[in-house]
């Protein structure tokens, strides 16, 4: 039996070691401690808009149905027949009222009980409700987000989330109907390297001026002032993992309505017009001015303004990254932009997400060179302060997010339930 | 197959060429191995004269024939975006195409499907050998075109690239495919 990591002695406040990010054992560790434990993000109830729609999702390496069942509610179904442990379903997604397991023809109601056998006189006196199918115990959603715990017990889905949640409500805030709809299909992009790479460069605010300097370069946009000196952009750390960059004070500085999107209000008049009846003209404006969140929700769900990331970790050095454009409901015109926007900046081909991945990869492998052994989030530690809630910020570009995210992690691994 | 509920797509048998098609099919031929040409060697600005002022540049993304429209694809360039991706290869500071890919591909199974005046529907298979940082990667597509004459000279007027396992989790793909 292999020791476990002393993951005090591997994490400091201001660096961590390279080997939690390629030590099998770290990863089996985050598996039991993270992923098969606290809330992760699923998916969207708007994915799965019919009853009886299904769709594949992942907690970690563990496949999920997510499924709207018959009696109207979302189950998060494991996708293995309780008999010899087959794989259930072999589709993405679809619409079926049951499943049956192709190696014995065992069948499941989609809720996830057993309700046929093949040849059932063998099974003489069972009793079916034994074999149901594995179901991720805590089930929550909030505003239509979907998340998964497979910890029968501990913090309510609101206690994870804590002052994040506003991040989030941001973001509804920018539909006229304050509601996502996810329609556009994600993109799968894979990439061999740890997971934490990917999260902790979500709100590193540090590296675009030069991992992103290409485009930054051919296209005009009022991204790259974000993450300059001068910006008035911040990093926050939310507590339990949940970094932010908050682009708001940058965006009010300048004050013009859709300026965030790189565009104006008159562009979009149908989407300027739902949003007046819906929020007022005063709201409607603050609402327009402030944008969409750069949010990092511990551990997977990643909101990038226009953009929603999913992080999947596959094994300790392969990850995949699910993205699609935010739709908002009841913008049609806003939305058909933010796919075109989407589809330019991320996935495999992406214009951004392609380079960050390269450094994902290039991350992954310096993490195997053995000196030095430490990795540094000193930026920006003697300028951090906190916000009037308590939370700690500080400059956009610096590491007062990835000091978070290992704070949280720390404490995580640490901890024993 | 993504959907359970997906349709196959129909067949359709070869068409019966004419001794006019049998030759722009040669042409059509040349054209194709050089634009793997300049693919394979990153010859960024001739690729890009390649096209026509209305072109489509398509990698589409979960299954043969999703609406571009409304769904989320790898690519869907118009004439402009391949304008931007080719200048940003140009920088020098495309970090995931510096080193660039080593690329060898081979297009073949050219299937000459249609003749509408000066436009061609061409249809290709695609298989490229790509060598990175990362390592090792094979590709494998199929790929419909519309070509069109103009001043004689083909022009890609449309190119759709279906990576047969498009539905699936894949690596990066910052070289011109």
């Amino acid at each position: 039996m292999l020791s476990r990591p002393d993951f005090h002695a591997l994490i400091k406040e201001n660096r961590v070691h390279s080997s939690l990010y390629y030590d099998e054992r770290v990863f089996q560790e985050e598996l039991e401690n993270i992923w098969y434990k606290t809330w992760v993000y699923v998916g969207h109830v708007s994915e799965v808009p019919k009853k009886n729609d299904y769709v594949t999702k992942a907690i970690g390496p563990t496949p999920i149905l997510m499924v709207h069942d018959r009696h109207g509610n979302i189950s998060l179904l494991q996708n293995k027949c309780p008999h010899r442990g087959n794989q259930l379903c072999a589709y993405q997604k679809g619409n079926r009222t049951s499943f049956t397991c192709p190696y014995h023809a065992w069948t499941f109601a989609n809720s996830g009980e057993l309700v046929g056998l093949a040849f059932p006189d063998g099974y003489e006196g069972v009793d079916k409700s034994e074999f149901s199918l594995g179901k991720v115990p805590r089930i929550a959603i909030y505003r239509g987000l979907v998340f998964g715990s497979f910890a029968k017990e501990g913090p309510s889905l609101e206690e994870h989330l804590g002052d994040a949640k506003r991040a989030l409500d941001q973001m509804l805030d920018n539909s006229p109907e304050g509601e996502l709809e996810l329609t556009a299909g994600f993109l799968q992009h894979r990439t061999k390297a740890n997971w934490k790479f990917v999260l902790e460069n979500e709100t590193d605010g540090y590296h675009p001026g030069s991992v992103h300097g290409s485009i930054f370069q051919v296209a005009s946009s009022p991204v790259p002032a974000l993450y300059k000196p001068e910006s008035l952009a911040l990093t926050r750390d939310y507590g339990n993992g949940h970094t932010e960059f908050d682009l708001r004070p940058q965006w009010r500085h300048v004050g013009k309505p859709m300026y965030w999107f790189n565009t104006t209000a008159e562009k979009l008049p149908l989407y300027t017009e739902a949003m007046k009846k819906a929020y007022g003209e005063q709201r409607s404006q603050e609402i327009m001015i402030d944008g969409s969140p750069h949010i990092m929700i511990f551990p997977n769900l990643f909101i990038a303004e226009i953009q929603m990331f999913v992080i999947q970790p596959v094994s300790v050095n392969e990850t995949i990254q699910h993205v699609t454009a935010l739709q908002f409901k009841g913008a049609p015109d806003f939305n058909r932009r933010l796919r075109q926007q989407t589809m330019g900046s991320v996935g495999p081909a992406g214009f951004l997400l392609a380079d960050d991945t390269e450094m994902y990869e290039r991350n992954h492998r310096g993490a195997l060179i053995n000196n030095p052994e430490w990795i540094v989030l000193t930026r920006g530690e003697k300028r951090e302060t906190r916000d009037e809630d308590g939370h700690r910020i500080g400059h956009s570009t610096d590491e007062v997010t990835q000091r978070g995210i290992w704070r949280h992690y720390l404490k995580l691994m640490t901890e024993q339930a | 197959m993504i959907d359970e509920n997906e349709i196959d797509p129909s067949i359709a048998e070869p068409v019966a060429l004419s001794p006019e098609q049998e030759l722009m099919l040669r042409r059509i031929e040349q054209f194709l191995y050089y634009e793997a040409r300049l693919q394979d060697l990153h010859a960024y600005d001739a690729w890009e004269s390649l096209w026509t002022d209305d072109a489509i540049y398509w990698i589409p993304a979960n299954g043969e024939n999703p609406d571009p429209e409304t769904q989320m694809s790898y690519v869907y360039d118009n004439r402009s975006r391949i304008g931007v991706r080719i200048k940003q290869l140009k920088t020098g500071k495309r970090h995931t195409q510096t080193p660039r890919s080593q690329l060898a591909r081979i297009i073949s199974n050219i299937e000459f499907i249609a003749q509408n005046g000066d436009e061609f529907e061409v249809r290709a298979n695609a298989f490229i050998y790509e060598d990175s940082l990362r390592g090792e990667t094979t590709w494998a597509a199929r790929n419909e075109y519309r070509l069109r004459l103009v001043d004689n000279k083909l022009k890609l007027v449309r190119k759709k690239v279906v990576l047969v396992n498009n539905n699936k989790p894949i690596y990066t793909l910052s070289f011109l495919v």
